[in-house]
């Protein structure tokens, strides 16, 4: 069942448009990627999930009813711009952010101590927020999002700013906050993650969807008719009637090469073919990542 | 719980914590109070500054004696001495300087000359002249021949003070006094004047602030924009409201210990009447009526000015402050909240600024000539345009202002207030989530029609 619907939506700024009839359908305790170029419409699309403007036409469902001004209370917000009081304290900013989301000030002590605690960040507590670094305060952030335990949250690129160790602490999080229930709408360039986490996506590009799905979906359609060969050695091998080269590289000794059929042929016909040319070391479906998928979806469109 | 009063109270916290807030809380009390008794301890060593003048007359003698000494200056009669040798020695003899008269100041208004080394107190001069002019005069007249004339200069001497008596409807006849009504007038003015421009524009960067560093993206998931923004406007006018009654105590308390400290109680008295006006506060009026019993003719002048001032309609102008200082005060802060948003930073506020600014300084401007003219048509019309109207108004009430007038004035005020509190929502909701262009009046125009 999806937890969040967007029906159509659609927003102009002025003569811009920004969101062109865009739908989306985020099933229940799943992570579902919000991906596209910069400028292409993310960033308006969740402001109108946050309920921060309005849509201009469509509409837009949680649980499976409108969406209301008091939902905000259900949702967690992550901007992609981080922001907090400079010149505030770290405890006294977090207790504020709670108590707008409609905590009580005892329940939002309660419940900071224990985040604090497993992020260990409790020592922070009476620190300016000037003090910290950028990925101090991006953890104090994330308390402040997922404090209130929204059952929808929504991540504007949440790994920027963090060094390795602190973006595997805050993605086992997110997966650990995905299992205990919550449904989350990721937006992100880094599409390593995105294959990592993401059930599902949306590409957007100028305004209008332009891929949409769930992740091994695309990713296996993609990669239909496309395989990727090691050589031992310098080979050269030429595209016939029944399959085409697609990239032919010489590294190290070894020759990768990727090829894709262009007509019914099996993959047991494809390697008699081939084994002719040189020793054969690997044999692979190829799997494009996101980020190929990206590049070459975007690039198509443009 | 209701969100805009968390909203009220951290906007309100944070910014009564601050040292500065706390600095300037304490210090400007310190100077006002400097400000009110320096004037009477400056005033207090100009007296120890005695003054001897040596006066030369050509030996004609027609104005020996006519300037009596006063407590500040000893004036020497010298016979047989010449202007040029004194004018070497004078000072070494302990003379400020020398005052020649001509024989021919009788006919030549300028013959009289102040030598000195010092630029001499207008004081000193005025007192001098008037001596001089009121000897000429009887000299004047003495040529007629007129019997008894010392007798008769004495009887026709007069001191002329207009009293002030307003009359209202029913008929009923009280005492005022400009003097209170001008006091009272620039006082509120001034109130209004700065409480709109320090704290509207405290308003205006508190907005940059959340805007640059993108607090307000996180706030307005949570609220709505329009209580994000009431409620900074709302914390600000509590700050504003705070160090105001601080300030008042503050200073009131003081310059009392100062003045008990400073001065002796003989000299209190003394000093209050040269205080100007518009310093002196309730309390040392009060003070002054009960000494009123045993203390002096020269304070019943006083204590009828302190009778005046409890004839003002009390009532009303504390009505008028409060409706005028929170409707004005919200109204131009919410203009100051819109280009806040409007801006990525605080360099780039400055064209928006002016226009603001323009009609405030008109108003501090249109009240001081209300002082004046309290009947004037242009004190008329700025009490009525509601950006004017909170200071002008202000400025007119204690001159007495048909109630008409004030009802119609209210009544612009109030649709103009809920108008351009409207409009600010407009701009603002739209403004803090722009970044990175600028922004003109014509663009927050058009986001005065975006929808949701």
């Amino acid at each position: 069942m999806a937890l969040f619907e967007a029906h159509n939506v659609t927003k102009k700024y002025g003569d811009q448009l920004a969101l062109d009839s865009v739908s989306i359908s985020v099933p229940e305790q799943s992570i579902y990627g919000l991906l596209g170029p910069n400028g292409a419409g993310k960033t308006t699309l969740i402001r109108i999930i946050n309920q921060i403007t309005g849509p201009d036409s469509g509409e837009l469902f949680l649980n499976g009813k409108k969406l209301m001004p008091e939902d905000v209370q259900l949702i967690g917000y992550l901007p992609e711009e981080r922001g907090l009081y400079k010149k505030m304290k770290v405890g006294e900013q977090a207790l504020y952010f709670a108590q707008l989301k409609g905590l009580s000030r005892n329940e939002a002590m309660r419940r900071l101590k224990y985040w604090f605690k497993k992020l260990e960040i409790t020592d922070w507590w009476g620190k300016k927020v000037e003090e910290l670094s950028k990925g101090m305060a991006q953890k104090v952030q994330f308390v402040t999002t997922v404090l209130h335990e929204p059952k929808l949250l929504i991540f504007d690129e949440p790994f920027t700013g963090f060094d390795p160790l602190n973006t595997n602490i805050v993605k086992n999080e997110i997966l650990f906050l995905r299992e205990r229930g919550a449904t989350i709408i990721f937006s992100t360039h880094n599409m390593e993650s995105v294959e990592e986490l993401c059930d599902n996506i949306t590409l957007i590009n100028k305004a209008k969807t332009i891929l949409e799905g769930s992740v091994k979906e695309i990713r296996s359609k993609w990669a239909a008719n496309e395989y990727d060969l090691v050589f031992d050695g310098q080979v050269n091998i030429e595209g016939n009637g029944h399959y085409n080269i697609l990239n032919l590289k010489n590294e190290d000794g070894k020759s990768n090469i990727r090829l894709k059929t262009t007509s019914s042929i099996t993959t047991n016909d494809i390697l008699k073919t081939v084994m002719q040319s040189g020793n054969l070391i690997s044999f692979n479906p190829a799997m494009p990542s996101m980020n190929e998928i990206f590049i070459r979806v975007v690039e198509t469109r443009n | 719980m209701n969100k805009i009063s968390v909203i009220i109270k951290r906007e309100y916290v944070t910014r009564v914590r601050k040292k500065s807030f706390i600095i300037m809380t304490i210090l400007a009390p310190i100077l006002m109070a400097a400000i009110i008794i320096l004037p009477t301890v400056l005033m207090m060593n100009q007296e120890g500054n005695y003054k001897k003048i040596a006066v030369i007359e050509d030996n004609s003698n027609l104005f020996k004696g006519v300037i009596k000494n006063t407590k500040d200056a000893e004036f020497v009669y010298l016979e047989n001495v010449k202007i040029a040798d004194l004018q070497k020695t004078f000072e070494s003899a302990g003379y400020y300087g020398i005052l020649y008269i001509s024989p021919e100041l009788i006919n030549v208004p300028n013959a009289v000359q102040m030598i000195s080394k010092q630029q001499p107190p207008i004081g000193l001069l005025q007192y001098i002249e008037n001596s001089l002019k009121k000897e000429i005069e009887r000299q004047k007249l003495l040529s007629y021949k007129i019997q008894n004339l010392d007798e008769i200069m004495k009887n026709i001497e007069t001191e002329v003070s207009v009293q002030t008596k307003k009359i209202d409807e029913t008929g009923a006849i009280t005492g005022t006094s400009t003097g209170i009504a001008m006091a009272l007038a620039y006082l509120f003015g001034f109130m209004m004047y700065m409480l709109v421009f320090i704290f509207g524009a405290q308003v205006m960067r508190g907005v940059i602030e959340e805007k640059t560093s993108r607090v307000v993206e996180v706030i307005i998931s949570s609220v709505k924009p329009i209580q994000l923004m009431m409620g900074k406007i709302i914390g600000i006018a509590l700050v504003g409201l705070t160090q105001f009654f601080i300030w008042i105590f503050l200073t009131v308390g003081i310059a009392t210990v100062l003045k008990t400290t400073l001065l002796s109680d003989k000299d209190v008295t003394r000093i209050t009447q040269s205080v100007p006006q518009n310093m002196m506060s309730v309390d040392k009026q009060a003070d002054l009526a009960q000494q009123k019993a045993n203390v002096s003719p020269e304070l019943a002048e006083f204590s009828k000015m302190f009778d005046n001032a409890m004839n003002q309609p009390w009532g009303l102008i504390i009505f008028c402050f409060v409706f005028y200082f929170i409707t004005g005060y919200l109204l131009y802060a919410s203009v100051f909240a819109a280009i806040g948003s409007a801006v990525d930073n605080e360099t780039e506020t400055q064209q928006f600024m002016l226009p603001v600014t323009i009609p405030i300084i008109l108003a501090l401007m249109v009240a001081i000539g209300t002082m004046q003219n309290p009947e004037s048509s242009l004190s008329f019309w700025c009490s009525m345009i509601p950006l004017t109207s909170p200071i002008v108004m202000m400025a007119r009430i204690p001159f007495g202002v048909p109630y008409w007038q004030i009802g119609l004035s209210m009544m612009l005020m109030l649709v103009t207030f809920l108008a351009f509190v409207w409009m600010a929502a407009k701009v603002y909701r739209t403004g803090i989530l722009m970044y990175g262009k600028k922004t003109s009046w014509k663009e927050m125009w058009k986001w005065l029609r975006y929808s949701g």
